[in-house]
């Protein structure tokens, strides 16, 4: 049986790591190869780096990044933020990436999820999504919409229906971030979850919310995540991996004991 | 130390294994034909991607007269991924003819439990069935990152070094004389991945 993934999502701007609350406030805490080695060497089981480097000029910076960390990080990783085209997506691989994650740019143009999944196949393509609560519609009967640009623009896109829409386009998972549960703190949005990944047949990660060992039992088990994604509880050394992973295994989920 | 020869076939992200070698201070060469290949003394074969593309692009560089030369050398050949399946007689991917060094088919996974995804893709733990040298430092419950749609299984059993569970029992090692592959990849696979890497820089190439 497969074990549950804790993924550590890393932000970059300008080639230096940051985390954002609520995506207004961002503050940069240090270098991202660093943290990437260390979690590496506490257990941590796969990462993500998104870039949210504003200016296009120094999008280099990330590609830097990515090599720097691929030549001595030995677990799967991908690279998100500002991939627009399939050449974007083959350079971060080409850097060492083992996945490529996609976001704003595919719910503005869909067909850069199959594209991508057909020059590298569907396991390297990742379709993240922030999602929003809102009033159920007929466009949005689930009452989750798809918001872009960091949450600052809605779509009109019903979640679930997207979920779906990415997989048929190709993707080869889904990481669903709430963005009501970013940097709350205070667990991740169960219900999105688990209605999401039952309505798909690819995995997916939880992300938003995370703040306790028992945030991430909870989407794991009751979210039927098959992974979850952890940001400032490390980042802030709140807890350690292992930490994160006794928890998980005392409790009976599968996890990721020797490394 | 012997050189490590990196078989180059357009078949997926192939430097992440280079990436490894190059960490563990093993050297290590890509070579894309199979002229290139002569006078190596140890090879990794490595893969993702279609079987049926795979062979084709193999044969077409002369990898696939190479590569049995090689093997018949006894040269030490380490197989990943797809690398692990294309050494068998045949693969179900594409209904494609494959080197056959090793007799046997790949399946594609057929699980009951229709909520268990394919391609299994993720860590799972890997059980040694029988002595290696190259798995010799594994521990119960260590555990390797796999990304595959399909397995590969020898016809005879005395060929499968070690096993995963999904559903049911795959072969995740397997090996025959001096040729030795995972369905794994253990260049993903943190530390314990690396230090199959590192037996197999340093293996005679016997069992």
């Amino acid at each position: 049986m497969l074990s549950k993934r804790i993924i550590a999502c890393l932000d970059v701007r300008d080639g230096n790591l940051a985390k954002s609350i609520k995506f207004v406030n961002t503050k940069d805490i240090g270098d991202p190869v660093a943290a990437a080695r260390r979690y590496y060497e506490e257990g941590l089981d796969e990462l993500v780096f998104y870039d949210i480097t504003a200016s296009s000029d120094n999008r280099s910076i990330m590609i830097d990044v990515v090599s720097r960390v691929a030549s001595q990080v030995f677990i799967p990783f991908s690279v998100g933020g500002g991939l627009r085209t399939v050449e974007d997506c083959g350079k971060v691989l080409l850097a060492g990436a083992e996945k490529v994650n996609v976001n704003t740019a595919a719910v503005q143009n869909p067909q850069l999820i199959a594209e991508a999944s057909c020059a590298f196949g569907a396991q390297c393509v990742v379709l993240s999504m922030d999602v929003r609560a809102v009033e159920p519609t007929p466009d949005i009967p689930s009452g989750y919409e798809i918001v872009i640009r960091g949450g600052r623009t809605p779509m009109g896109l019903d979640a679930i229906e997207w979920a779906k829409q990415g997989e048929d386009l190709g993707a080869g998972e889904l990481v669903i971030n709430s963005i009501d549960a970013d940097g709350t703190r205070a667990g991740y949005e169960l219900k999105l979850t688990r209605t999401i990944a039952d309505a798909v047949s690819i995995p997916v990660i939880a992300s938003g919310g995370g703040g306790r060992p028992e945030h991430l039992y909870n989407v794991l088990t009751e979210g039927h995540a098959d992974a979850a994604l952890v940001a400032s509880i490390l980042h802030y050394e709140e807890y350690t991996i292992r930490e994160l992973k006794d928890h998980l295994h005392q409790r009976g989920v599968k996890v990721r004991m020797n490394w | 130390m012997n050189e490590i020869f990196i078989i180059d076939y357009k078949a997926g992200n192939l430097t992440s294994v280079k990436r490894a070698l190059d960490y563990l201070e093993i050297r290590n060469k890509f070579v894309s034909s199979g002229d290139e290949l002569h006078g190596a003394e140890r090879i990794i074969f490595p893969g993702v991607g279609h079987a049926a593309t795979a062979m084709a692009v193999l044969k077409e560089r002369g990898f696939d007269v190479a590569l049995r030369e090689a093997f018949e050398q006894g040269t030490p050949i380490m197989g990943i991924c797809l690398g692990a399946q294309i050494v068998l007689s045949h693969s179900d991917e594409g209904d494609t003819a494959c080197l056959d060094l090793i007799e046997g088919n790949c399946l594609r996974f057929e699980p009951e439990d229709k909520s268990l995804k394919i391609p299994h893709m993720g860590w799972n733990a890997v059980a040694v069935t029988q002595p290696h040298p190259i798995l010799k430092d594994l521990k119960p419950g260590d555990e390797f990152y796999f990304v595959h749609s399909y397995y590969p299984l020898p016809s005879d059993t005395s060929n499968i070094y070690a096993t995963c569970e999904y559903e049911s029992t795959f072969p995740a090692a397997i090996g025959y004389e001096n040729l030795f592959a995972t369905q794994f990849h253990p260049e993903k696979s943190g530390r314990i991945g690396l230090n199959l890497l590192h037996n197999f820089a340093r293996w005679d190439g016997t069992v």
